[in-house]
């Protein structure tokens, strides 16, 4: 008799660890041919505070980290992707990739982890600077990051899209929220359980499974959230950009009607480091 | 000749606080300034490069807040007049400036900030007399930095592939800008002169009650041969300002003004893509720890909220004192503001000016009728003010708590709210404890608390050891519900472009 494999109930990875909706609720989610494969936790706007909670406690142990560290962290995860890469290229195909579109969805996210893990410890000397005043003041301007930040994955590519879009956002010290492709959600299942395993603190990255009409309404009211970042429809900004102007939230929001090839060398850039940072001058007199 | 005080309360050494004593013993004489301000009776809209009248034929009066007379009529802007700019604005893009070497735009910024600096004085009064602030402000600061930030951004026109490193910029096109009544002329400065350089042309809405330095600087663009339509100004109060930021051919709207009226903003636009920058309100913390030099800090705290009668989104308007020297810095102060002068806002010798509508001396009068409800102890001096224009006196708080509204609201006058705290952790968390995150200020004699306040405070600017220094090469901004997108410097200029 053919031995029966065991199966593996997908979990969301908040707050460092491994958990179901608090609600109890799951959606179905079936493979390329259309055969059941595991239930995946449709997370409630309960979910996402509690997950914007952790963000929010782990935000400022994240942020003193040195910005060395946080590099060597983004690059730890390009590791576990990498030592990954089989199953991952696997779970995509199963749920309808080519084959060859998959493994350039893993090989790209990898690398991308790579160049922003690279960023760590330059943006700031590209993006701050000493201001020449015409006065006798010492004035510099550096960054800071914004705090804990929304993340709206793209349907597609599963990986890629929410990979590029965290990426740059926790490697200035923000911790983010994230909601994972609502399509293909189950690869964003297996990054929760990589960054479990890369030195990453618990509640730096909060990945969350379920429907973007539940939840796209709470990412766009939290306070707590200092910004949203990611790929809305045009329904889906308007309703983003009223709430956040209840809190002066930033939004960058790029429009899902549009093909965005996110494989292209722009979508990886110093400027998405950028819309999460904060710029602060200080000044100080020069004298004896 | 100055008398010393009666003797009150011993020092530490034993001997009674010297203190000076003026009284009205010295009666400064008036010490106007007198250079034409070269006002005309009536001002009319500044479209596609020349003075038109409102197509409504509508015109409201502007007057001089320090006695209320009528200094002229100004047009008032409508739909209509608003889509013609910015017909005239899309033109001037198309045309002209949209296409013009970055070397070229570079030049006739220069010759704004030059003939701006041959025009300071009269400038200078226009600005006095319509806003209320004092002369010396007008003259030594408005005026001259105004002149600086065109100056400044005149040289990045042709240097913008160093402005974003790695990727090339390209203008927006065009951008509608409102902004607010206290420092009407720079605050165009702010606007205009990254948005030119970066090859942008633009419709801007000055303030209802300080239009005219806008419209004289308009003289200047045309003395200038500034290309029609590159600035447009239309002039108006809400419902204009409404047409400016609702109107479908801006690509960026850029706004300074309440913290209240960036939201409506915020809503109406949120159907659209349009990008945007608000910079808003404040209630910062100027923080005085117990090892500052006293004396400097008390003139910090005094510039910190008396600059401008207070109406600066900056202001220092919160004091977090330190508690061991609470009681010697209040004293300090209280002795400082008695000899403040407050006044006819064109006397050279007036520290303290007009404050600039009776709309915002009515919302002042009653935050602090609030404050002294709510238990607060006030303290004013006993100067006496003129009997004509809207005035009001240096005013300080102490005995203030987190949750009094004077300690939450934005006043936007002469009004400091003093709180205390004891550790350098509670007074990062007072200060922190609000929704805004404009500005802040430290006073300490030790370098790596200054750094660490600096880190911890949530607030765009940061003065050390010093207050309300501002510089074009200086990025200046706010956090949370101060706003976002930063004016000045190498920063402000990437707001200002779309990465190509």
């Amino acid at each position: 008799m053919s031995r029966l494999p065991i199966t593996k109930t997908p979990k969301v990875y908040v707050g460092g660890a491994f958990i179901r909706s608090e609600s109890a609720r799951v959606f179905p989610l079936a493979d390329a041919a259309g055969h059941f494969f595991a239930n995946v936790p449709q997370c409630t706007r309960k979910d996402l505070r509690n997950a914007v909670e952790a963000a929010a406690k782990a935000g400022p142990g994240w942020a003193r980290r040195t910005a060395y560290n946080r590099g060597q962290i983004l690059y730890r995860l390009g590791e576990m992707l990498e030592a990954r890469r089989e199953e991952l290229i696997g779970t995509l195909v199963h749920f309808g990739a080519k084959k060859s579109a998959a493994a350039k969805d893993v090989d790209v996210s990898t690398d991308r982890l790579i160049y922003y893990a690279g960023w760590a410890d330059k943006y700031e000397q590209v993006l701050g600077n000493v201001n020449p005043v015409a006065s006798p003041h010492f004035n510099f301007t550096v960054t800071e990051p914004m705090g804990v930040i929304g993340v709206l994955a793209p349907n597609t590519p599963p990986l890629l899209g929410l990979v590029s879009l965290i990426a740059p956002a926790i490697v200035s010290g923000n911790t983010v929220v994230a909601l994972a492709s609502e399509k293909f959600p189950y690869p964003a299942i297996l990054l929760g359980e990589m960054l479990a395993t890369s030195d990453l603190p618990g509640g730096v990255v909060n990945l969350l499974t379920g429907f973007r009409q539940e939840l796209v309404p709470t990412f766009a009211t939290h306070t707590h959230l200092r910004a949203i970042v990611g790929v809305a429809n045009a329904e889906e900004r308007r309703q983003l950009k009223l709430g956040a102007a209840e809190s002066i939230k930033r939004t960058h929001l790029q429009k899902a009607e549009d093909a965005i090839d996110w494989f292209a060398a722009t979508a990886q850039s110093l400027y998405a480091i950028r819309d999460t940072l904060e710029f602060k001058t200080t000044w100080h007199p020069i004298g004896a | 000749m100055p008398t010393l005080a009666p003797e009150k309360k011993s020092t530490r050494s034993g001997r009674p606080a010297p203190e000076l004593i003026f009284g009205d013993l010295w009666e400064f004489d008036p010490a106007p300034e007198t250079a034409n301000p070269k006002l005309k009776s009536r001002y009319d809209l500044f479209i596609n490069g020349e003075f038109v009248a409102p197509k409504s034929g509508k015109y409201f009066d502007t007057i001089n807040p320090a006695n209320e007379s009528k200094l002229a009529e100004i047009a008032l802007g409508g739909a209509a007049d608003v889509d013609a700019a910015y017909q005239a604005a899309q033109r001037a893009f198309n045309t002209t400036w949209g296409r013009m070497p970055g070397r070229e735009r570079a030049k006739y910024l220069y010759r704004i900030a030059r003939l701006l600096q041959d025009r300071a004085r009269e400038f200078a009064v226009a600005e006095t007399m319509d806003g209320g602030k004092p002369i010396k402000e007008a003259r030594d600061f408005d005026v001259p930095m105004t002149a600086a930030h065109f100056f400044y951004h005149a040289g990045w026109a042709d240097k913008l592939d160093y402005v974003a490193p790695g990727r090339r910029v390209a203008p927006l096109g065009v951008v509608g800008q409102v902004i607010p009544w206290n420092f009407p002329l720079l605050m165009c400065a702010w606007k205009l002169a990254p948005a030119l350089a970066m090859g942008n042309c633009v419709v801007l809405k000055p303030a209802e009650t300080t239009s005219i330095t806008a419209l004289k600087l308009a003289e200047i663009f045309q003395d200038a041969g500034l290309p029609p339509g590159v600035v447009n100004f239309v002039t108006g109060a809400g419902a204009t300002g409404a047409a400016v930021m609702n109107h479908p051919i801006p690509a960026k709207i850029a706004f300074t003004g309440s913290t209240e009226v960036g939201k409506i903003i915020l809503r109406s636009l949120a159907g659209t893509e349009k990008k945007m920058t608000l910079e808003l309100g404040g209630k910062a913390a100027n923080i005085v720890f117990d090892d500052a030099p006293i004396d400097q800090a008390v003139e910090g705290i005094v510039n910190g909220i008396f600059f401008n009668q207070g109406h600066v989104c900056c202001a220092g308007s919160r004091l977090l004192v330190h508690e061991p020297v609470a009681d010697q810095v209040i004293a300090k102060l209280k002795q400082r503001i008695k000899v403040l002068r407050v006044g006819d806002p064109l006397d050279k010798n007036t520290d303290i000016g007009a404050i600039n509508s009776q709309e915002q001396l009515a919302k002042i009068t009653a935050l602090v009728a609030i404050g002294v409800k709510e238990g607060a102890e006030l303290f004013q001096p006993a100067c006496r003010l003129p009997a004509r224009g809207y005035y009001f006196r240096p005013t300080i708080f102490s005995g203030v708590s987190m949750s009094h509204r004077i300690a939450r609201e934005e006043i936007f006058g002469p009004v400091l709210s003093i709180l205390t705290f004891r550790t350098v952790d509670e007074a990062v968390e007072k200060a922190n404890n609000t929704a805004y995150g404009l500005s802040a200020g430290v006073w300490t004699d030790k370098g790596s608390r200054i750094l660490k306040m600096s880190t911890e405070l949530k607030a765009g600017v940061v003065w050390a050891n010093t207050y309300n220094k501002f510089d074009p090469t200086s990025p200046f901004g706010g956090y949370k519900e101060s706003g976002f997108g930063r004016e000045g410097g190498r920063q402000g200029l990437l707001d200002y472009c779309q990465l190509a």
